[in-house]
Protein backbone atom coordinates (compact mmCIF):
# COMPACT_ATOMS: atom_id res chain seq x y z
CA UNK A 1 0.00 0.00 0.00
CA UNK A 2 1.60 3.25 -1.05
CA UNK A 3 2.12 6.10 2.13
CA UNK A 4 -0.07 8.60 2.74
CA UNK A 5 1.16 12.28 1.48
CA UNK A 6 0.94 12.89 4.69
CA UNK A 7 3.29 11.05 6.68
CA UNK A 8 2.33 11.09 10.55
CA UNK A 9 -0.82 9.92 9.42
CA UNK A 10 0.86 6.78 8.45
CA UNK A 11 2.37 6.65 11.51
CA UNK A 12 -0.52 6.86 13.53
CA UNK A 13 -1.95 3.86 11.86
CA UNK A 14 0.72 1.80 12.32
CA UNK A 15 0.94 2.57 16.07
CA UNK A 16 -2.86 1.66 16.04
CA UNK A 17 -2.24 -1.85 14.48
CA UNK A 18 1.24 -2.03 16.92
CA UNK A 19 -0.49 -1.93 19.99
CA UNK A 20 -3.42 -4.18 18.71
CA UNK A 21 -0.44 -6.45 18.58
CA UNK A 22 0.36 -5.66 22.01
CA UNK A 23 -2.72 -6.68 23.20
CA UNK A 24 -2.79 -9.70 20.98
CA UNK A 25 0.47 -11.10 22.79
CA UNK A 26 -1.05 -10.13 26.12
CA UNK A 27 -4.06 -11.76 26.30
CA UNK A 28 -2.58 -14.66 24.35
CA UNK A 29 -0.01 -15.06 27.29
CA UNK A 30 -2.82 -14.27 30.14
CA UNK A 31 -5.04 -17.25 28.76
CA UNK A 32 -1.85 -19.95 28.56
CA UNK A 33 -0.94 -18.70 32.29
CA UNK A 34 -4.39 -19.35 33.67
CA UNK A 35 -4.45 -22.23 32.26
CA UNK A 36 -1.48 -23.77 33.29
CA UNK A 37 -2.54 -21.82 36.48
CA UNK A 38 -5.94 -24.27 36.77
CA UNK A 39 -3.93 -27.38 35.79
CA UNK A 40 -1.25 -27.03 38.36
CA UNK A 41 -3.35 -25.47 40.89
CA UNK A 42 -0.93 -22.75 41.18
CA UNK A 43 -1.94 -19.91 43.03
CA UNK A 44 0.76 -17.72 42.82
CA UNK A 45 0.78 -17.65 38.86
CA UNK A 46 -2.79 -17.29 39.13
CA UNK A 47 -2.57 -14.11 41.13
CA UNK A 48 0.04 -12.62 38.24
CA UNK A 49 -2.34 -13.47 35.18
CA UNK A 50 -5.11 -11.61 37.72
CA UNK A 51 -1.89 -8.60 38.06
CA UNK A 52 -1.76 -8.40 34.63
CA UNK A 53 -5.27 -7.38 33.68
CA UNK A 54 -5.26 -3.34 34.35
CA UNK A 55 -2.53 -3.49 31.40
CA UNK A 56 -4.69 -4.85 28.66
CA UNK A 57 -7.39 -2.58 29.75
CA UNK A 58 -4.89 0.92 29.68
CA UNK A 59 -4.26 -0.51 26.18
CA UNK A 60 -7.94 -1.01 24.90
CA UNK A 61 -8.04 2.56 25.93
CA UNK A 62 -5.19 4.13 24.21
CA UNK A 63 -6.17 1.92 21.16
CA UNK A 64 -10.02 3.60 21.44
CA UNK A 65 -8.36 7.19 22.14
CA UNK A 66 -6.07 7.26 19.42
CA UNK A 67 -8.22 6.11 17.09
CA UNK A 68 -11.10 8.43 18.01
CA UNK A 69 -8.59 11.53 17.76
CA UNK A 70 -7.03 10.10 13.64
CA UNK A 71 -11.12 9.87 12.82
CA UNK A 72 -11.77 13.40 14.40
CA UNK A 73 -8.41 14.88 13.10
CA UNK A 74 -8.18 12.97 9.81
CA UNK A 75 -11.49 12.22 8.52
CA UNK A 76 -10.44 8.69 7.17
CA UNK A 77 -12.13 7.02 3.91
CA UNK A 78 -12.01 3.70 2.89
CA UNK A 79 -9.26 1.19 4.00
CA UNK A 80 -7.92 3.89 6.79
CA UNK A 81 -11.60 3.99 7.81
CA UNK A 82 -12.23 0.49 8.58
CA UNK A 83 -8.60 0.35 10.07
CA UNK A 84 -9.60 2.54 12.86
CA UNK A 85 -13.01 0.86 13.25
CA UNK A 86 -11.52 -2.49 13.26
CA UNK A 87 -8.90 -1.33 15.85
CA UNK A 88 -11.86 -0.33 18.22
CA UNK A 89 -13.90 -3.73 18.07
CA UNK A 90 -10.63 -5.63 17.68
CA UNK A 91 -9.10 -4.23 21.44
CA UNK A 92 -12.83 -4.32 22.56
CA UNK A 93 -12.76 -7.86 21.91
CA UNK A 94 -8.99 -8.61 23.47
CA UNK A 95 -10.04 -6.55 26.50
CA UNK A 96 -12.93 -9.45 27.07
CA UNK A 97 -10.87 -12.29 26.73
CA UNK A 98 -8.34 -10.73 29.03
CA UNK A 99 -11.20 -10.61 31.43
CA UNK A 100 -12.45 -14.02 31.04
CA UNK A 101 -8.55 -15.52 31.28
CA UNK A 102 -8.48 -13.25 34.43
CA UNK A 103 -11.52 -15.02 35.22
CA UNK A 104 -10.52 -18.28 35.16
CA UNK A 105 -7.28 -17.44 37.33
CA UNK A 106 -9.62 -16.05 40.20
CA UNK A 107 -11.79 -19.50 40.63
CA UNK A 108 -7.91 -21.25 40.48
CA UNK A 109 -7.49 -19.30 43.48
CA UNK A 110 -10.59 -20.12 44.89
CA UNK A 111 -11.01 -23.75 44.32
CA UNK A 112 -6.75 -24.92 44.72
CA UNK A 113 -7.36 -26.19 48.28
CA UNK A 114 -10.61 -27.92 47.61
CA UNK A 115 -9.30 -29.27 44.33
CA UNK A 116 -10.04 -32.92 43.45
CA UNK A 117 -9.83 -35.09 40.36
CA UNK A 118 -6.95 -34.00 38.06
CA UNK A 119 -9.20 -35.79 35.25
CA UNK A 120 -11.67 -33.04 35.38
CA UNK A 121 -9.17 -30.97 34.07
CA UNK A 122 -7.98 -32.87 30.69
CA UNK A 123 -11.39 -31.93 28.93
CA UNK A 124 -10.61 -28.13 29.57
CA UNK A 125 -7.53 -28.30 28.83
CA UNK A 126 -8.46 -29.58 25.41
CA UNK A 127 -10.61 -26.77 25.35
CA UNK A 128 -7.91 -24.11 26.28
CA UNK A 129 -5.92 -25.78 23.23
CA UNK A 130 -8.29 -24.89 20.70
CA UNK A 131 -9.10 -21.75 21.35
CA UNK A 132 -6.05 -20.59 22.10
CA UNK A 133 -4.87 -21.49 18.50
CA UNK A 134 -7.58 -20.28 16.96
CA UNK A 135 -6.62 -17.09 19.04
CA UNK A 136 -3.17 -17.17 17.38
CA UNK A 137 -4.35 -17.89 14.10
CA UNK A 138 -6.88 -15.36 14.54
CA UNK A 139 -3.94 -12.60 15.29
CA UNK A 140 -1.85 -13.53 12.98
CA UNK A 141 -4.52 -12.98 10.39
CA UNK A 142 -4.94 -9.39 11.04
CA UNK A 143 -1.16 -8.98 11.37
CA UNK A 144 -0.64 -10.06 7.74
CA UNK A 145 -4.28 -9.12 6.47
CA UNK A 146 -5.11 -12.78 5.88
CA UNK A 147 -8.96 -12.86 4.78
CA UNK A 148 -8.26 -16.70 4.38
CA UNK A 149 -6.94 -17.65 7.64
CA UNK A 150 -9.30 -15.30 9.50
CA UNK A 151 -12.31 -17.41 7.29
CA UNK A 152 -10.66 -20.48 8.68
CA UNK A 153 -11.10 -19.12 12.25
CA UNK A 154 -14.74 -18.03 11.98
CA UNK A 155 -15.76 -21.49 10.75
CA UNK A 156 -13.58 -23.70 13.43
CA UNK A 157 -15.69 -22.39 15.87
CA UNK A 158 -18.08 -24.94 16.53
CA UNK A 159 -15.23 -26.91 17.93
CA UNK A 160 -14.44 -25.22 20.80
CA UNK A 161 -18.58 -25.48 21.08
CA UNK A 162 -18.15 -29.05 21.12
CA UNK A 163 -16.02 -29.31 23.03
CA UNK A 164 -17.77 -27.56 25.98
CA UNK A 165 -20.55 -30.28 25.47
CA UNK A 166 -18.25 -32.56 26.11
CA UNK A 167 -16.97 -30.88 29.21
CA UNK A 168 -19.94 -30.40 30.78
CA UNK A 169 -21.42 -33.67 30.28
CA UNK A 170 -18.36 -34.80 32.19
CA UNK A 171 -18.40 -32.74 34.94
CA UNK A 172 -22.07 -33.77 35.35
CA UNK A 173 -21.25 -37.25 35.76
CA UNK A 174 -18.55 -36.11 38.00
CA UNK A 175 -20.93 -33.89 40.28
CA UNK A 176 -23.65 -36.93 40.07
CA UNK A 177 -20.76 -39.35 41.10
CA UNK A 178 -19.81 -38.08 44.26
CA UNK A 179 -21.50 -34.29 46.05
CA UNK A 180 -18.62 -33.24 47.16
CA UNK A 181 -17.15 -32.81 43.87
CA UNK A 182 -20.22 -30.37 43.31
CA UNK A 183 -18.34 -26.57 43.98
CA UNK A 184 -15.21 -27.92 42.10
CA UNK A 185 -16.85 -28.86 39.31
CA UNK A 186 -18.96 -25.83 39.32
CA UNK A 187 -16.12 -23.54 39.33
CA UNK A 188 -14.72 -26.13 36.28
CA UNK A 189 -18.19 -25.15 34.48
CA UNK A 190 -17.23 -21.21 34.45
CA UNK A 191 -14.33 -22.04 33.47
CA UNK A 192 -15.55 -23.77 30.43
CA UNK A 193 -18.28 -20.94 29.79
CA UNK A 194 -15.31 -18.52 29.58
CA UNK A 195 -13.25 -20.78 27.49
CA UNK A 196 -16.18 -20.89 25.03
CA UNK A 197 -16.77 -17.16 25.26
CA UNK A 198 -13.20 -16.61 24.49
CA UNK A 199 -13.62 -18.64 21.17
CA UNK A 200 -17.07 -15.87 20.13
CA UNK A 201 -14.83 -13.16 20.75
CA UNK A 202 -12.15 -14.77 18.68
CA UNK A 203 -14.70 -15.60 15.95
CA UNK A 204 -15.69 -11.31 16.24
CA UNK A 205 -11.91 -10.69 15.51
CA UNK A 206 -12.06 -13.08 12.52
CA UNK A 207 -15.48 -11.24 11.18
CA UNK A 208 -13.70 -7.55 11.50
CA UNK A 209 -10.09 -9.01 9.90
CA UNK A 210 -12.73 -9.70 6.85
CA UNK A 211 -14.51 -6.14 6.98
CA UNK A 212 -11.08 -4.49 7.43
CA UNK A 213 -9.64 -6.48 4.43
CA UNK A 214 -12.23 -6.58 2.28
CA UNK A 215 -14.84 -4.33 3.25
CA UNK A 216 -17.55 -7.43 3.20
CA UNK A 217 -19.01 -8.14 6.36
CA UNK A 218 -19.58 -12.01 6.90
CA UNK A 219 -23.14 -13.96 7.28
CA UNK A 220 -24.49 -12.93 10.75
CA UNK A 221 -25.06 -16.77 11.84
CA UNK A 222 -22.28 -18.42 12.31
CA UNK A 223 -21.46 -22.24 11.95
CA UNK A 224 -22.36 -23.08 15.59
CA UNK A 225 -21.74 -26.67 17.33
CA UNK A 226 -23.84 -28.16 19.95
CA UNK A 227 -23.98 -26.40 23.10
CA UNK A 228 -24.57 -28.04 26.51
CA UNK A 229 -27.76 -25.72 26.99
CA UNK A 230 -29.35 -26.32 24.15
CA UNK A 231 -32.81 -28.62 24.94
CA UNK A 232 -32.02 -31.77 23.69
CA UNK A 233 -33.62 -33.10 20.44
CA UNK A 234 -36.20 -35.84 20.27
CA UNK A 235 -35.35 -39.20 18.09
CA UNK B 1 -27.08 -9.25 -29.08
CA UNK B 2 -27.89 -5.43 -29.95
CA UNK B 3 -28.18 -4.65 -33.11
CA UNK B 4 -27.08 -1.87 -32.86
CA UNK B 5 -23.82 -1.84 -32.20
CA UNK B 6 -22.71 1.56 -32.58
CA UNK B 7 -24.85 3.16 -29.54
CA UNK B 8 -22.50 4.28 -26.69
CA UNK B 9 -23.51 1.57 -23.95
CA UNK B 10 -24.87 3.03 -20.38
CA UNK B 11 -22.53 2.63 -17.70
CA UNK B 12 -22.35 -0.80 -16.00
CA UNK B 13 -23.57 0.60 -12.86
CA UNK B 14 -26.75 1.78 -14.55
CA UNK B 15 -29.70 0.69 -12.23
CA UNK B 16 -33.15 -0.32 -14.01
CA UNK B 17 -35.53 0.91 -10.55
CA UNK B 18 -33.84 4.19 -10.69
CA UNK B 19 -35.11 6.58 -13.79
CA UNK B 20 -32.28 8.16 -15.10
CA UNK B 21 -32.52 12.42 -15.40
CA UNK B 22 -29.33 12.32 -17.58
CA UNK B 23 -27.67 9.46 -19.28
CA UNK B 24 -23.72 10.46 -20.34
CA UNK B 25 -22.94 7.82 -22.82
CA UNK B 26 -19.59 7.48 -24.47
CA UNK B 27 -18.94 11.50 -24.17
CA UNK B 28 -16.06 12.59 -25.61
CA UNK B 29 -14.65 16.22 -25.24
CA UNK B 30 -11.82 18.71 -26.84
CA UNK B 31 -10.11 21.36 -26.25
CA UNK B 32 -8.92 21.97 -29.44
CA UNK B 33 -6.82 18.68 -29.83
CA UNK B 34 -6.53 17.90 -26.58
CA UNK B 35 -9.07 15.19 -25.53
CA UNK B 36 -10.16 16.12 -22.27
CA UNK B 37 -12.79 13.51 -21.70
CA UNK B 38 -12.42 9.91 -22.60
CA UNK B 39 -15.53 8.13 -23.40
CA UNK B 40 -17.57 8.79 -20.05
CA UNK B 41 -20.67 7.17 -19.47
CA UNK B 42 -22.78 7.22 -16.38
CA UNK B 43 -26.00 8.24 -14.84
CA UNK B 44 -28.13 10.98 -12.87
CA UNK B 45 -30.40 9.72 -11.29
CA UNK B 46 -33.83 11.98 -10.75
CA UNK B 47 -33.89 13.66 -7.48
CA UNK B 48 -30.57 12.35 -6.42
CA UNK B 49 -27.40 14.05 -5.60
CA UNK B 50 -24.24 12.67 -7.79
CA UNK B 51 -20.62 14.08 -6.42
CA UNK B 52 -17.96 14.23 -8.89
CA UNK B 53 -14.55 14.11 -7.42
CA UNK B 54 -11.31 13.75 -8.55
CA UNK B 55 -7.57 15.87 -8.43
CA UNK B 56 -7.10 19.11 -10.49
CA UNK B 57 -7.40 18.68 -14.11
CA UNK B 58 -9.48 15.36 -14.04
CA UNK B 59 -12.09 16.95 -16.14
CA UNK B 60 -15.12 16.92 -13.73
CA UNK B 61 -15.44 20.79 -14.14
CA UNK B 62 -15.73 20.32 -18.08
CA UNK B 63 -17.92 17.60 -17.48
CA UNK B 64 -20.31 19.97 -15.64
CA UNK B 65 -19.60 22.23 -18.45
CA UNK B 66 -21.19 19.94 -20.99
CA UNK B 67 -24.26 19.57 -18.99
CA UNK B 68 -25.70 22.73 -20.22
CA UNK B 69 -23.38 23.27 -23.25
CA UNK B 70 -21.28 25.87 -21.53
CA UNK B 71 -18.44 25.27 -23.74
CA UNK B 72 -20.51 26.37 -26.91
CA UNK B 73 -19.19 30.11 -25.30
CA UNK B 74 -15.47 29.31 -26.48
CA UNK B 75 -14.42 28.15 -29.81
CA UNK B 76 -12.68 25.19 -30.28
CA UNK B 77 -14.70 23.29 -28.00
CA UNK B 78 -16.63 20.55 -28.98
CA UNK B 79 -18.25 17.44 -27.57
CA UNK B 80 -19.00 14.16 -28.87
CA UNK B 81 -21.20 11.33 -27.30
CA UNK B 82 -24.75 11.47 -26.00
CA UNK B 83 -25.92 13.17 -23.18
CA UNK B 84 -29.18 12.71 -22.81
CA UNK B 85 -31.65 14.62 -20.41
CA UNK B 86 -34.90 13.20 -20.28
CA UNK B 87 -33.98 11.25 -23.63
CA UNK B 88 -33.17 13.98 -25.76
CA UNK B 89 -29.41 14.53 -26.49
CA UNK B 90 -28.81 17.49 -25.63
CA UNK B 91 -25.20 17.87 -27.72
CA UNK B 92 -27.64 17.78 -30.73
CA UNK B 93 -27.38 20.84 -32.60
CA UNK B 94 -31.08 21.47 -32.82
CA UNK B 95 -31.50 22.45 -29.12
CA UNK B 96 -32.04 25.62 -27.65
CA UNK B 97 -29.31 26.31 -25.61
CA UNK B 98 -31.11 29.36 -23.86
CA UNK B 99 -33.70 26.99 -22.62
CA UNK B 100 -31.33 24.10 -22.45
CA UNK B 101 -29.57 26.55 -19.75
CA UNK B 102 -33.29 27.45 -17.69
CA UNK B 103 -33.74 23.63 -17.27
CA UNK B 104 -30.38 22.63 -16.46
CA UNK B 105 -28.85 25.78 -13.77
CA UNK B 106 -25.11 25.83 -12.76
CA UNK B 107 -23.81 27.79 -9.76
CA UNK B 108 -20.04 28.23 -9.53
CA UNK B 109 -17.21 28.13 -7.09
CA UNK B 110 -16.98 31.77 -6.40
CA UNK B 111 -20.64 33.94 -6.02
CA UNK B 112 -21.51 35.90 -9.08
CA UNK B 113 -24.51 38.29 -7.80
CA UNK B 114 -25.20 40.71 -10.57
CA UNK B 115 -24.67 44.23 -9.27
CA UNK B 116 -27.90 45.24 -8.92
CA UNK B 117 -30.77 44.76 -5.69
CA UNK B 118 -31.04 41.01 -3.97
CA UNK B 119 -34.49 41.12 -5.66
CA UNK B 120 -33.20 42.20 -8.99
CA UNK B 121 -30.89 39.36 -9.00
CA UNK B 122 -33.95 36.64 -8.66
CA UNK B 123 -36.51 38.37 -10.67
CA UNK B 124 -33.88 39.47 -13.62
CA UNK B 125 -34.26 35.46 -14.37
CA UNK B 126 -37.52 35.14 -14.06
CA UNK B 127 -38.47 38.26 -16.36
CA UNK B 128 -35.99 36.31 -18.88
CA UNK B 129 -38.41 33.39 -19.38
CA UNK B 130 -41.68 34.40 -18.35
CA UNK B 131 -43.99 37.34 -18.43
CA UNK B 132 -45.50 37.39 -14.86
CA UNK B 133 -47.41 40.13 -12.82
CA UNK B 134 -45.51 42.24 -10.52
CA UNK B 135 -47.28 40.23 -7.24
CA UNK B 136 -46.63 36.84 -9.21
CA UNK B 137 -42.59 38.30 -9.44
CA UNK B 138 -42.92 39.20 -5.87
CA UNK B 139 -44.27 35.68 -4.88
CA UNK B 140 -42.00 34.00 -6.86
CA UNK B 141 -38.76 36.03 -5.91
CA UNK B 142 -40.08 35.02 -2.18
CA UNK B 143 -40.07 31.44 -2.90
CA UNK B 144 -36.72 31.50 -4.51
CA UNK B 145 -35.34 32.93 -1.56
CA UNK B 146 -37.18 30.93 0.69
CA UNK B 147 -36.17 27.81 -1.44
CA UNK B 148 -32.35 28.67 -0.71
CA UNK B 149 -32.74 28.87 2.92
CA UNK B 150 -31.95 33.28 2.27
CA UNK B 151 -35.12 34.61 2.94
CA UNK B 152 -35.30 35.21 6.61
CA UNK B 153 -31.92 36.77 6.14
CA UNK B 154 -32.52 39.44 3.54
CA UNK B 155 -36.77 39.78 3.99
CA UNK B 156 -36.33 43.39 4.87
CA UNK B 157 -33.67 44.46 2.60
CA UNK B 158 -34.78 42.76 -0.52
CA UNK B 159 -33.59 46.39 -2.55
CA UNK B 160 -29.94 46.36 -0.65
CA UNK B 161 -27.71 45.55 -3.75
CA UNK B 162 -26.77 41.65 -3.68
CA UNK B 163 -22.75 42.61 -3.14
CA UNK B 164 -23.57 43.75 0.35
CA UNK B 165 -24.12 40.49 1.23
CA UNK B 166 -21.73 38.10 2.88
CA UNK B 167 -19.81 35.36 0.64
CA UNK B 168 -22.05 32.66 2.37
CA UNK B 169 -25.04 34.25 1.38
CA UNK B 170 -24.36 35.60 -1.65
CA UNK B 171 -23.71 32.11 -2.78
CA UNK B 172 -27.13 31.44 -1.53
CA UNK B 173 -28.66 33.91 -3.57
CA UNK B 174 -27.15 32.41 -6.63
CA UNK B 175 -29.14 29.35 -5.95
CA UNK B 176 -32.12 31.03 -5.57
CA UNK B 177 -31.68 32.95 -8.53
CA UNK B 178 -30.69 29.10 -10.06
CA UNK B 179 -33.90 27.95 -8.34
CA UNK B 180 -36.34 30.78 -9.57
CA UNK B 181 -36.32 29.80 -13.23
CA UNK B 182 -37.58 26.43 -11.92
CA UNK B 183 -34.82 23.98 -13.75
CA UNK B 184 -34.87 20.64 -13.45
CA UNK B 185 -31.17 20.13 -12.70
CA UNK B 186 -28.92 21.79 -10.86
CA UNK B 187 -24.99 21.61 -11.33
CA UNK B 188 -22.80 23.05 -8.69
CA UNK B 189 -19.21 23.67 -9.11
CA UNK B 190 -17.37 23.54 -5.88
CA UNK B 191 -20.18 25.81 -4.64
CA UNK B 192 -19.12 25.84 -0.93
CA UNK B 193 -15.03 25.72 -1.37
CA UNK B 194 -14.71 29.48 -0.44
CA UNK B 195 -16.92 29.86 2.20
CA UNK B 196 -16.73 29.39 6.17
CA UNK B 197 -18.11 25.93 8.04
CA UNK B 198 -20.89 28.17 9.14
CA UNK B 199 -21.96 28.78 5.12
CA UNK B 200 -21.28 25.82 3.91
CA UNK B 201 -23.14 23.81 6.46
CA UNK B 202 -26.12 26.15 5.44
CA UNK B 203 -25.29 25.35 1.52
CA UNK B 204 -25.04 21.38 2.20
CA UNK B 205 -28.58 21.52 4.08
CA UNK B 206 -29.27 23.22 1.42
CA UNK B 207 -28.58 20.40 -1.23
CA UNK B 208 -30.51 17.98 0.86
CA UNK B 209 -33.43 20.26 0.68
CA UNK B 210 -33.25 20.82 -3.20
CA UNK B 211 -32.35 17.36 -3.94
CA UNK B 212 -35.99 16.47 -3.08
CA UNK B 213 -37.36 18.48 -5.81
CA UNK B 214 -34.27 18.66 -8.73
CA UNK B 215 -31.69 16.39 -9.93
CA UNK B 216 -28.25 17.58 -8.42
CA UNK B 217 -24.29 17.30 -9.97
CA UNK B 218 -21.67 18.45 -7.82
CA UNK B 219 -17.95 18.84 -8.30
CA UNK B 220 -16.17 19.50 -4.81
CA UNK B 221 -12.22 18.83 -3.79
CA UNK B 222 -13.81 17.90 -0.12
CA UNK B 223 -14.02 14.59 0.50
CA UNK B 224 -16.14 14.75 3.30
CA UNK B 225 -18.35 17.07 1.91
CA UNK B 226 -19.05 14.94 -1.34
CA UNK B 227 -19.70 11.84 1.16
CA UNK B 228 -21.97 14.24 3.50
CA UNK B 229 -24.23 15.19 0.40
CA UNK B 230 -24.24 12.95 -2.15
CA UNK B 231 -26.08 9.46 -2.71
CA UNK B 232 -23.95 8.81 -5.76
CA UNK B 233 -19.90 9.57 -6.25
CA UNK B 234 -18.19 9.63 -9.81
CA UNK B 235 -14.36 9.37 -9.15
CA UNK B 236 -12.95 10.96 -12.20
CA UNK B 237 -8.95 10.89 -12.92
CA UNK B 238 -7.15 12.34 -16.08
CA UNK B 239 -10.39 12.74 -18.22
CA UNK B 240 -11.36 9.06 -17.64
CA UNK B 241 -14.32 8.16 -15.07
CA UNK B 242 -12.21 5.12 -13.22
CA UNK B 243 -15.24 4.34 -10.42
CA UNK B 244 -18.78 4.98 -10.18
CA UNK B 245 -20.95 4.12 -7.77
CA UNK B 246 -23.15 4.49 -4.47
CA UNK B 247 -21.52 7.05 -2.37
CA UNK B 248 -21.30 4.70 0.88
CA UNK B 249 -19.59 1.94 -0.98
CA UNK B 250 -17.17 4.70 -2.44
CA UNK B 251 -16.38 6.15 0.32
CA UNK B 252 -16.10 2.64 2.94
CA UNK B 253 -14.66 0.35 0.42
CA UNK B 254 -14.30 1.51 -3.37
CA UNK B 255 -13.83 -1.29 -6.04
CA UNK B 256 -10.31 0.54 -7.90
CA UNK B 257 -7.60 0.77 -5.91
CA UNK B 258 -6.79 4.72 -7.60
CA UNK B 259 -10.04 5.90 -6.05
CA UNK B 260 -8.86 4.61 -2.46
CA UNK B 261 -5.34 5.90 -3.10
CA UNK B 262 -7.38 9.30 -4.19
CA UNK B 263 -9.81 9.27 -1.03
CA UNK B 264 -7.54 8.17 1.18
CA UNK B 265 -4.62 11.22 0.18
CA UNK B 266 -1.90 8.60 -0.44
CA UNK B 267 -2.28 9.93 -4.43
CA UNK B 268 1.54 11.07 -5.47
Amino acid sequence: MPEHIVKAYDRELEALGRRIAEMGGLAEKMLSEAMDALADLDVDMARRVVASDPRLDALQREVEESAVLTIARRQPMAIDLRECVAAIRISGDLERVGDLAKNIAKRTAKIAAEARLPRAIVGLKSMHDVAAMQLKDVLDAYAQRDVERARQVWSRDAEVDALEDSVFRDLLTFMMEDPRNISFCTHLLFCSKNIERIGDHTTNIAETVVFLVTGESLPVERPKGKTAFEPIESP
Amino acid sequence: MSLVMDAPAAHPMARSDVSEKISIRGLDFFYGQTRALKSISLPLYRNEVTAFIGPSGCGKSTLLRVLNRMYDLYPNQRAEGEVLLDGENLLSPDIDVNLLRSRVGMVFQKPTPFPMSIYENIAFGIRLYERVSKSELDDRVKAALEGAALWNEVKDKLHASGLSLSGGQQQRLCIARTVAIHPEVILLDEPASALDPISTAKIEELIDDLSEQYTIAIVTHNMQQAARVSEYTAFMYLGELIEFDRTRRVFTSPDKKQTQDYITGRFG
